[in-house]
């Protein structure tokens, strides 16, 4: 274990200690303690290691990961794990907008509730998350794939493209061209492999399967309200 | 008896009239690509003045006048050094097929310069072809790979372009092949609409927040480059200067598109000579003029261009069109297939429509084969080589030895307008309309 402590290295020292582990090395372990809410932390990681960081964090935290296993014990920023490609990233608290904005790939767990936007734009990235989201959450979501524990804010989905929205609480509103879908056996036993993933308690059978209409995905005048 | 002659009305010319009647019937607006087509005050509406008794020219042929120009040296650990200040604007692969890609950056590597990628990601050929490759971070994030961030020589993170300040992207769904829809994570033939806001920061002090993180992910190895369209150059540059830009990229009114509705590109922002000037002031206020480096686009066709947007205070100038037009866009061949599209070379702006009859915005194999890649490098490498001697010899006449040493001294307006705009006076007089108290 390689304990980091903020409050005496700079966020730069430790990424780029982090960007220089290379297949060979044994430092699989990392511990970061006073973050005091310090932005871009374990950014832009490669490497299969595993870093936990005690306390709160900024924004983008985990922003870009690959591989690695970021666990947060405290709330996140704005941009969590932003465009992350492979790995892990799990917050045992709360997440601020945009958490997991146009992840391509890997899990994203968040024990409470996410802030708005949640999803923006997702790419492939899986994302649980232990609570609520906010407004517009898997806005413009290209692919993979959303569960909310808790109940979803207005406008959930707008303008999606091929992502699926589980949702086990109330919607407050669907947005443009999203609709509620079939929930097929397939899409159940996807959702309960996720939710015994991110270790969530919940029951698959209550979720609600949401997903794209695919009205606005070629332009037509007569669904010209909507664009 | 002689019949009188026909009056149009100007409000409702043919072409409105027929504009008009084509929205009726489709009921959907005009999208194109290429830029404005209306008259603009340009840089053509500036002279440069050579040098006589009173400045002493330096002579063509022989003496030196250096075009070297070093981009990203506030931050970066490694910026940019380019031979020549005149860069290959970013141009999506997915708008552009992988041949027009490839010549571009042969080119452009054959004078020593930049390419830059697009919306929907980094292609494998783009990285092969082109020695420093400038790799854009959009709002859609298509494609977005950080492997790419690291394996670029420059970030720029896309606010807007001048073709559609405030829109966002667009690719109509025929363009969008199996290979463009994988590297956007797509689905094949939607018409793509591209976000126009980027996913995880809103405002100049997130902007800030997100540098860094992208110095962070890239061990402040790279420049940081911000792209703005010309809307409010004057805010938005300072705030790209406030949120840490190495480099602010600044895409004027005539700047070009792949495709996007016509009402933005003829309607939207500020043309690139008022949109300059007023980039260079917001510069000198905050006392970063030649620190954070500025390069103009939109409508720079020639090497008077350069000079002039050079001499206005410009570090580099960023072609796009104009280097399409190099490798052949709007070349009189295979001129059925220009007919077929309802126009002729010279008239051509239908990018949008993947059709392109000279196989460079196109994702058709059978129309991309058109485009020979050592024919289009050699073009692009020949315009680039025609702009900066032009650059130079413009320079050289005004008693320079270094193309950033023209300045704004060197100009003067041939139309109020412009003179306004430039902020530099108008011909034969010293008076720069709204500055001089007259």
């Amino acid at each position: 274990m390689i304990e980091v402590d903020l409050a005496q290295s700079s966020v730069r020292e430790l990424n780029q200690r982090l960007h220089r582990i290379g297949p060979g090395d044994n430092e699989h372990h990392w511990r970061v303690v006073n973050p005091n809410g310090a932005h871009a932390v374990a950014v832009g990681l490669t490497a299969p290691v595993h870093v936990e960081i005690k306390g709160h964090v900024g924004y983008y935290c985990a922003g870009m990961n690959a591989s690695a296993e970021v666990v947060v014990d405290g709330h996140a920023g704005t941009g969590l794990a932003e465009n992350i490609m492979s790995g892990s990233v799990r917050v045992r608290g709360n997440a601020a907008q945009s958490a997991a904005a146009s992840g391509r790939g890997g899990l994203v767990v968040l024990e409470g509730d996410a802030s708005a936007r949640c999803g923006i734009s997702m790419k492939g990235v899986a994302i649980v998350v232990g609570g609520s989201v906010g407004h517009m959450s898997a806005f413009m979501g290209q692919a993979g794939t959303l569960v909310v524990c808790g109940d979803a804010g207005h406008d959930l989905g707008d303008s999606i493209y091929e992502a699926d929205i589980f949702v086990a609480g109330k919607v407050a509103s669907l947005g443009a061209d999203c609709m509620e879908k079939e929930m097929t056996p397939a899409d159940f036993d996807r959702l309960a492999d996720l939710l015994g993933r991110a270790r969530m308690a919940a029951d698959a059978a209550r979720f609600r399967h949401y997903g794209s209409a695919r009205r606005l995905y070629n332009f037509h005048i007569d669904h010209a309200a909507e664009y | 008896m002689a019949s009188a002659p026909r009056r149009y009305s100007a409000a409702f010319s043919p072409e409105v009239i027929a504009e008009i009647q084509r929205a009726a019937n489709e009921g959907l607006y005009r999208i194109r690509g290429f830029g404005t087509l209306r008259p603009l005050p340009s840089f053509d509406d500036l002279v440069l003045l050579g040098a006589s008794i009173s400045r002493y020219p330096l002579e063509g042929y022989r003496e030196r006048c250096a075009t070297d120009v070093t981009l990203g040296t506030r931050f970066a650990k490694k910026p940019i050094e380019l031979k020549i200040p005149i860069t290959i604007a970013g141009m999506s692969f997915g708008a552009l097929g992988a041949n027009a890609k490839r010549a571009l950056g042969r080119g452009a590597n054959a004078v020593g310069t930049s390419t830059t990628t697009g919306d929907g990601g980094m292609s494998d050929e783009e990285r092969a072809e082109s020695d420093i490759l400038v790799y854009q971070v959009l709002p859609s994030r298509y494609g977005f790979d950080p492997a790419h961030l690291r394996a670029c020589e420059a970030i720029e993170i896309v606010v807007g372009q001048g073709a559609k300040p405030g829109g966002g992207g667009m690719l109509l769904g025929h363009k969008i092949t199996e290979r463009v829809a994988e590297m956007r994570t797509l689905p094949a033939g939607i018409d793509q609409r591209s976000a126009c806001r980027h996913p995880d920061w809103t405002g100049p002090d997130d902007l800030t927040i997100k540098i860094t993180e992208l110095r962070e992910a890239t061990d402040w190895e790279k420049p940081v480059f911000v792209k703005i369209g010309s809307a409010r150059p004057r805010y938005d540059v300072q705030l790209a200067v406030k949120a840490g830009a190495d480099v602010v990229v600044l895409d004027g009114m005539q700047g070009g598109t792949g495709a996007t509705q016509e009402v933005f590109i003829e309607h939207a922002g500020i043309p690139t000579l008022p949109a300059l000037r007023q980039a260079v002031e917001a510069l000198e206020e905050l006392g970063m003029h030649r620190k954070v480096q500025l390069v103009i686009s939109g409508g720079i066709r020639s090497g008077a261009d350069v000079a002039k947007a050079l001499a206005m205070g410009a570090d580099a100038v960023s072609i796009g069109t104009a280097a399409l037009v190099a490798l052949g866009c709007n070349r009189a061949i295979h001129v059925e297939d220009y007919t077929a599209l309802g126009t002729e070379p010279g008239a051509c702006h239908h990018c949008h429509t993947g059709r392109c009859p000279v196989g460079i915005t196109t994702q058709d194999p059978v129309l991309e084969s058109r485009l020979d890649v050592a024919e289009g490098a050699r073009r692009v490498r020949n315009f680039l080589t025609v702009l900066t001697m032009e650059a130079q010899t413009l320079a050289r006449a005004c008693g320079k030895s270094h193309l950033h040493n023209l300045e704004p001294e060197d100009l003067a307006a041939l139309t109020v307008e412009a003179a306004a705009m430039a902020g530099v006076p108008l011909a034969g007089t010293d008076w720069i309309p709204g500055r001089s108290g007259q």
